[in-house]
């Protein structure tokens, strides 16, 4: 599309403010990693690298990290194999209630958190009897098969059926097919959902406060106990920055694998 | 022997709808039948005996009028400041930047996705601060100043937490553009602007919807961010929160507004086919 | 489709099962408490405690007491934190916690819902330290069953920052009154039971309500209770619950006065003194705080433990004065390194207390003892609260 020189200019302006918008707060958190004033008033009055040796030694992050890495991990992986089952029957056959059961699967991230966050809980306190760390990844899991699901059924819905039957007219069976033509085509989809997941599950926190047992401390819920604490909150600003950076990498990743097809 | 498909869909689909049936939408239902029921005032223990109490609480209770109108403008402002963002950035990533650049583009707006939700609102938190905040110096020479806590602080939170919820179908939705659809139009006269209003955004508009119901969603729930922005000013996910250990059927019954709503929302959406744009 | 058949009843099945199951299991009756005697075996407890009750060095690496306790006895311990006596009931009531320092208004609900058990004082030997004032309190004992053993006492105080708020206030008018020159700084509590608190203030502004216990309102003194909180709101910044967030707005000065703990108070000041805390001339809602073991603990013998190790009258000591309460053992005022702890916080003393009102769960039974009226009980006071905070 033919634009003027100011059109993409005014563009560009709008892309500029979008992004200031978007990591000036995160620059903020990143400075104030570095600052010897631990009450964040403005402007830093000193430059540390303090908070972050105490950081790579503190043992409540390493546990926390831990536990958040083992809960997103099973979380996606039940999320990837419900999600995809779920995503290829819905759009690839007719059957009856499908659009019914397609709403439902959109409803877990479309409700509020904190409905479902209470609702989980009334459950399991009540039918566990207490909270644990598989409550918590029971709370993930649900929304992560919806967001497996999107990702893998809009792929579905751009490959077709034609492949498939190609293989199967030249004699492969059902698996054989799965295996060599539509997983192919389908993994970018499961990679980029799957790792979407796992964003989602590694930073939740609305439903995760609400499904955490006693002691079952995810990173999200260590940096909600030690955020405003004088001492620890400039700590928790080295793990948000150390976030940021590490996350990068996975996130281009991903994103090059779902740009290339489709 | 090829089985049916019926069977074959059935067979794919019957684990993952177990799991939302039972987990999900049964934990629902066991949260929303409390809403008819009672609680012993002293233990707050839930009583299995029936009363309409509890929604006549919610109905005839001003205030609980007054925090849903506000829980509703709030999710509309953000709605809306993250559609006028995203719309523009969308289309400049999908169609301007070079193809090279754009996984890059889309991993800087996803990036602060990973950030931690808390840390970004605390970061706000800090910057509004009404005299010591990083806003109010910025802008204090230029005679504003922060807005302090409260709405406004909110609106201005989340809509930073949800933006890339919204910029990330609208991308989506503005990539799939056949280029011929575009070059049709300027070779039927129509200028760029035109294009733009007349063509792209109607052909866009289902992710546009898709985009709206996560940050529609996400603001009528909350109630974190409300806490560390809002001041006094409070919205539903924390009457909801506050209500939901001391009075259960309290909070259940103040739990069905924002769901009903959403699903309304959802039912109404349906058409314009935002659903498969998720 | 007979598999979708099958399905379809296992889920309706399930979600039948879920229903019966989200009703409130019946609560376990108060079985007898533990016969003991206390063993060694090693175990993980859960503490439920106020900010600063136990401190494991993670606010300060030289205020701890959890860590010697896990090396003397092999028993690890997790200590979560709340902010109000409703976020610790709904903890409790969800299960996993073994042990919790509940105040009184948190304890009989508790002891009612089933989710403590009683106490066997001959198990903890250092019970014999505490002051007679503070052993078989009605929110401690119920029906002659100790439930638990004293932490400390303390009054709810007005904090203000020097230098922002002059005079220095000895009233609490200056949080309730319209002109208040603090006025868009003020904070106060966010839960229900700070009612109680505009309950203390019409006790000495409105005589004639005939308020004498602010935990025992009728509905006339409840709606005028509600009606100051009403006048009040336009002074105040923002509700607290989270003392670390309270201190965060102090040190940024969008808070200068309001209702605070004195642990809030010395930890403002750890560096300087930054803010000032009194009892006001009207008196103060406060607490008297009981530990207390859970019915459902599977660590009966690392319970009992902590429990004798936090009332040991040198950690008693340490506690008390970390947070700033008077303490409950009376041997630990001899251990205070302030040698004028136990005057300063009144321990000894009777009289400072008698304008000290400690919370207690407001019933409709009026716990003032009046007969002829109801009392609003603490449901109507969360429903109410509520209300008010969504206005």
């Amino acid at each position: 599309m033919k634009l003027s020189r100011a059109a993409k200019r005014t563009l560009l302006a709008i892309m500029a403010i979008g992004f200031t918008f978007i990591y000036l707060p995160l620059l903020l958190v990143v400075i104030n990693s570095f600052n010897t004033n631990k009450s964040f008033a403005w402007p830093p009055t000193g430059f540390t690298t303090e908070w972050w040796s105490k950081a790579a030694v503190n043992e409540g992050i390493r546990d926390a990290v831990m536990r958040s890495f083992f809960t997103a991990l099973i979380a996606t992986t039940i999320a990837l194999i419900l999600g995809s089952f779920a995503a290829a029957a819905i759009t690839r056959y007719d059957f009856f209630g499908r659009d019914t059961i397609s709403l439902l699967f959109v409803l877990p991230i479309a409700l509020p958190g904190v409905v479902t966050g209470i609702a989980l809980n009334n459950v399991f306190t009540n039918f566990f009897g207490k909270l644990t760390f598989f409550t918590i990844v029971i709370g993930h899991a649900t929304f992560c098969i919806v967001v497996v699901f999107n990702n893998v059924a809009a792929r579905y819905r751009r490959l077709g059926v034609n492949l498939q039957e190609a293989s199967m007219d030249l004699g492969a069976n059902r698996f054989t097919t799965f295996r060599l033509v539509t997983f192919p085509l389908i993994k970018n989809a499961l990679i980029a959902g799957g790792l979407l997941a796992f964003g989602l599950s590694f930073d939740e926190i609305i439903v995760t406060t609400f499904t955490a047992g006693a002691g079952q401390t995810t990173l999200p819920i260590w940096i909600f106990q030690n955020l405003f604490r004088p001492n620890q909150a400039p700590i928790v600003n080295v793990v948000a920055a150390a976030l940021i950076l590490i996350s990068i990498l996975p996130i281009y990743l991903s994103q090059r694998l779902t740009a290339d097809k489709g | 022997m090829q089985r049916s498909p019926k069977a074959r869909a059935a067979s794919l689909i019957s684990l993952p709808l177990a799991w939302l049936l039972i987990i999900y939408i049964g934990s629902l239902f066991a949260l929303f039948i409390t809403s008819i029921w009672k609680i012993d005032t002293f233990t707050s223990e839930v009583i299995r005996e029936f009363t309409l109490q509890n929604f006549i609480d919610v109905v005839t209770d001003r205030a609980y009028f007054n925090v849903t109108i506000r829980t509703l403008i709030v999710a509309i402002s953000v709605t809306l400041i993250c559609a006028l963002i995203a719309i523009p950035m969308a289309f400049f990533m999908a169609r301007i930047a070079r193809p090279k650049s754009r996984p890059v583009l889309i991993a800087l707006v996803l990036t602060p996705l990973w950030a931690s939700y808390l840390v970004k609102i605390y970061a706000w938190r800090t910057m509004l601060y009404p005299d010591t905040g990083f806003l109010n110096w910025l802008i204090s020479p230029l005679g504003g100043s922060s807005p302090g806590f409260g709405m406004i602080a909110v609106i201005i939170g989340l809509s930073y937490l949800w933006l890339p919820y919204m910029v990330l179908p609208i991308y989506a939705g503005m990539e799939k553009l056949p280029n011929s659809v575009l070059d049709a139009s300027a070779d039927l006269g129509a200028k760029p602007g035109r294009t733009f209003f007349g063509v792209v955004l109607p052909i866009t508009w289902p992710a546009i919807i898709a985009g709206s119901i996560f940050t529609f969603s996400l603001s009528m729930g909350d109630y974190i961010t409300v806490q560390i922005l809002g001041g006094t000013f409070q919205m539903l996910g924390n009457v909801v929160y506050q209500n939901f250990s001391l009075n259960l059927p309290f909070a259940a019954a103040v739990a069905l507004i924002p769901v009903m709503i959403m699903i309304i929302y959802l039912g109404s959406v349906r058409k314009t086919g935002a659903l498969d744009n998720l | 489709m007979r598999v979708g058949k099958h399905r379809k009843l296992a889920a309706l099945v399930a979600i039948g099962t879920l229903l019966l199951a989200g009703c409130s299991s019946s609560s376990d009756e108060g079985s007898g408490a533990y016969a003991g005697p206390v063993k060694d075996t090693p175990g993980t407890i859960n503490v439920l405690a106020w900010p600063g009750y136990a401190e494991d060095g993670s606010t300060d690496p030289n205020v701890d007491w959890v860590t010697p306790f896990e090396e003397a006895t092999g028993c690890t311990v997790n200590v979560k934190t709340y902010g109000t006596s409703d976020e610790a009931v709904q903890l409790m009531q969800g299960g996993g916690y073994d042990v919790i320092s509940a105040s009184g208004d948190a304890s009989l609900r508790l002891i009612y819902g089933g989710d403590l058990q009683p106490v066997n004082l001959d198990l903890i030997p250092n019970y014999v330290g505490i002051f007679d004032n503070l052993k078989d309190r009605p929110w401690n004992t119920v029906d002659g069953k100790n439930y638990g053993v004293p932490h400390g006492r303390g009054a709810n105080v007005l904090q203000y920052t020097l230098g922002k708020v002059n005079p220095a206030p000895t009233s609490w008018s200056i949080v309730w009154e319209p002109n208040s020159p603090a006025k868009g700084k003020v904070t106060a509590y966010d839960s229900a039971i700070y009612i109680a608190d505009a309950a203390v203030y019409l006790m000495a502004t409105k005589p004639e309500l005939g308020i004498t216990d602010p935990y025992a309102l009728d509905q006339t003194q409840f709606d005028a209770a509600m009606a100051l909180l009403a006048q009040q709101r336009p002074l105040v910044a923002e509700y607290w619950s989270d003392y670390t967030k309270y201190i965060g707005a102090v040190q940024s000065g969008n808070i200068t006065v309001g209702t605070s703990w004195q642990v809030i108070a010395n930890v403002l000041n750890g560096e300087k003194a930054t803010v000032g805390a009194v009892k006001p001339v009207e008196g103060a809602t406060g607490w008297s705080d009981t530990w207390m073991i859970s019915s459902k603990t599977e660590v009966i013998d690392c319970a009992y433990k902590w429990l004798n190790h936090i009332i040991t009258p040198d950690v008693n000591a340490q506690a008390a004065e970390w947070f700033g309460e008077a303490p409950a053992n009376s041997k630990a005022c001899a251990l205070t390194d302030n040698k004028d702890h136990c005057k300063l916080y009144h321990a000894e003393e009777t009289d400072y207390w008698s304008n000290v009102y400690y919370w207690k769960t407001p019933t409709e039974e009026c716990l003032d003892g009046r007969t002829d009226v109801k009392c609003v009980p603490y449901a109507e006071w969360v429903k109410a609260w509520s209300s008010f905070r969504n206005q």
